[in-house]
């Protein structure tokens, strides 16, 4: 079997993920912040593992502001929900997610007014084109840092020097970047930071977070969740330090524990590694697949401007046609449709048919890329 | 001269980050549950030698780690 759904969720696990969710689940078992006893600080620990590895795969130097949340769309809430009053003003991109842009138009209703910045129709964008968008009421400009349809990786860090010239936080969606795309929320000016823990973190589902740049005020940024969190117990009122503030509630210990093992393989291996890598699958990908009559590519077919996914059309064919024939034919996990962001769609050109999604991961093999060409071969040249 | 000294810090992440901060200055701590006469803003304390008190908080102080208070034990 040839699993080619790493943009959904990744598979296989790295060695240790296992082993520290088992740990977690037979030797300590606790409730991390809440009881003060030898299992509790372990779980707390092992929680702290997993926010100190987070933290320097971003360059950051507190732990303490890497925020924990059940996966990136809660992270991306917090901000959304937490940073524009009615009547404010924001700019997202042509790429984005339903993750994004759901909560954005929920924020509509509220009344807040939304542009999107153009991008081509291989998904890439010009810094500028932000710029131009920016009013004296934006309150907040949030960036898909690559696309999940098309792989395209927007210029992330030229967004950030607009952000920081114009002095309004950057808030950007990591989902299909933390770990095989380098990060530096310093360098590149990125004040809020949505990741999630079971892409190239390649962790355990339900994990995901949040995390701030040493600039950024959080006391700016209310939480969207209240509740217990072990600390100031005799307040009824939630604490205004980061992580408790935004962390109510017991969290995914037993999936944090996972992650902070995979995000310890990520930082051995190297996120530079893992990136030229994964291009070198794409490149790989791209290049098979572009021989192959009836198919067109969709995105920049540029390894050096994409992340490890390459989607296409097959002209004639229903993508989840496709798919069910790559599944059932050749053992070739795969993903057809929408994608859950039909703005991405549009500007891709892809609506509403949608497409045939393919992204490798950190041990695909070549050998597996190249099964993979075969398969589509043969699918559209209608040995269906 | 009471043997120990608690660092009071404000949750149990805070905690795990000061002892961390102290172990790798090779100084001797554990985890305790707050003393409930001293807080009872988090769970868990910082127990020192008394005599390494300066020194801790001052490690701790450069790690940017912030202390709520500390209290002789």
């Amino acid at each position: 079997m040839i699993y080619l759904d790493n943009a959904a969720t990744s598979w296989p696990k790295p060695d240790g993920v296992n082993e520290a969710i088992t740990r977690f689940l037979c030797d300590v078992g606790a409730n991390p912040g809440r009881s003060g006893h030898r299992l509790a600080n372990e779980a707390e620990r092992m929680r702290f593992d997993a926010r100190e590895a987070i933290a320097a795969l971003f360059g950051l130097s507190d732990p303490l502001r890497i925020v924990f949340t059940p996966n990136a769309t809660a992270a991306l809430n917090i901000v959304i929900q937490g940073l524009l009053p009615p009547g404010s003003h924001v700019v997202a991109t042509g790429m984005e997610h339903n993750a994004v842009m759901r909560p954005l138009r929920m924020m509509e209703q509220r009344g807040v007014s939304i542009s999107i910045a153009p991008c081509g129709c291989d998904g890439t964008m010009r810094a500028s084109s932000v710029d131009e968008l920016i009013r004296p009421d934006t309150r907040l400009i949030v960036a898909n840092h690559a696309s999940n349809v098309s792989g395209t990786l927007l210029p992330i860090r030229q967004v950030g020097d607009v952000a920081s010239a114009r002095g309004i936080p950057l808030l950007v969606d990591a989902a299909q970047t933390a770990g095989c795309v380098p990060i530096n929320l310093g360098a590149d000016n990125i004040d809020l930071l949505a990741f999630t823990g079971h892409k190239g973190l390649l962790g355990p589902t339900g994990t995901g977070g949040l995390a701030f740049r040493d600039e950024f005020d959080i006391g700016r940024l209310p939480p969207l969740i209240y509740g217990g969190t072990g600390s100031r117990s005799e307040h009824e009122v939630q604490p205004d330090f980061p992580p408790d503030k935004y962390e109510g509630g017991t969290s995914n210990i037993l999936g944090l524990a996972g992650l902070a093992a995979s995000v310890r393989y990520v930082l051995d291996r190297g996120v530079e590694a893992v990136r030229a890598y994964e291009a070198g699958l794409i490149g790989r990908l791209i290049d098979g697949l572009a021989r192959i009559p009836r198919i067109t590519i969709v995105g920049p077919c540029d390894p050096d401007r994409q992340t490890g996914i390459v989607s296409i059309v097959i002209d004639g064919m229903l993508c989840s046609e496709a798919a069910l024939a790559m599944d059932e034919r050749f053992d070739i996990m795969c993903r057809p449709g929408l994608h859950c962001a039909p703005l991405a769609h549009r500007s891709l050109g892809t609506l509403p048919d949608g497409t045939v999604r393919f992204a490798p991961g950190p041990f695909t093999t070549e050998g597996e890329i190249d099964q993979a060409i075969a398969a589509v071969a043969k699918i559209a040249g209608g040995d269906t | 001269m009471n043997k120990y000294a608690v660092i009071l810090v404000h949750s149990t992440s805070h905690a795990i980050q000061a002892e961390r901060v102290l172990k790798r200055a090779n100084l001797l701590v554990k985890l305790i549950p707050t003393p409930r006469h001293l807080s009872s803003d988090c769970g868990s304390a910082i127990r020192i030698d008394a005599a390494d008190q300066e020194a801790s908080t001052a490690v701790l102080k450069q790690a940017g780690v912030p202390i709520q208070r500390v209290e002789p034990l």
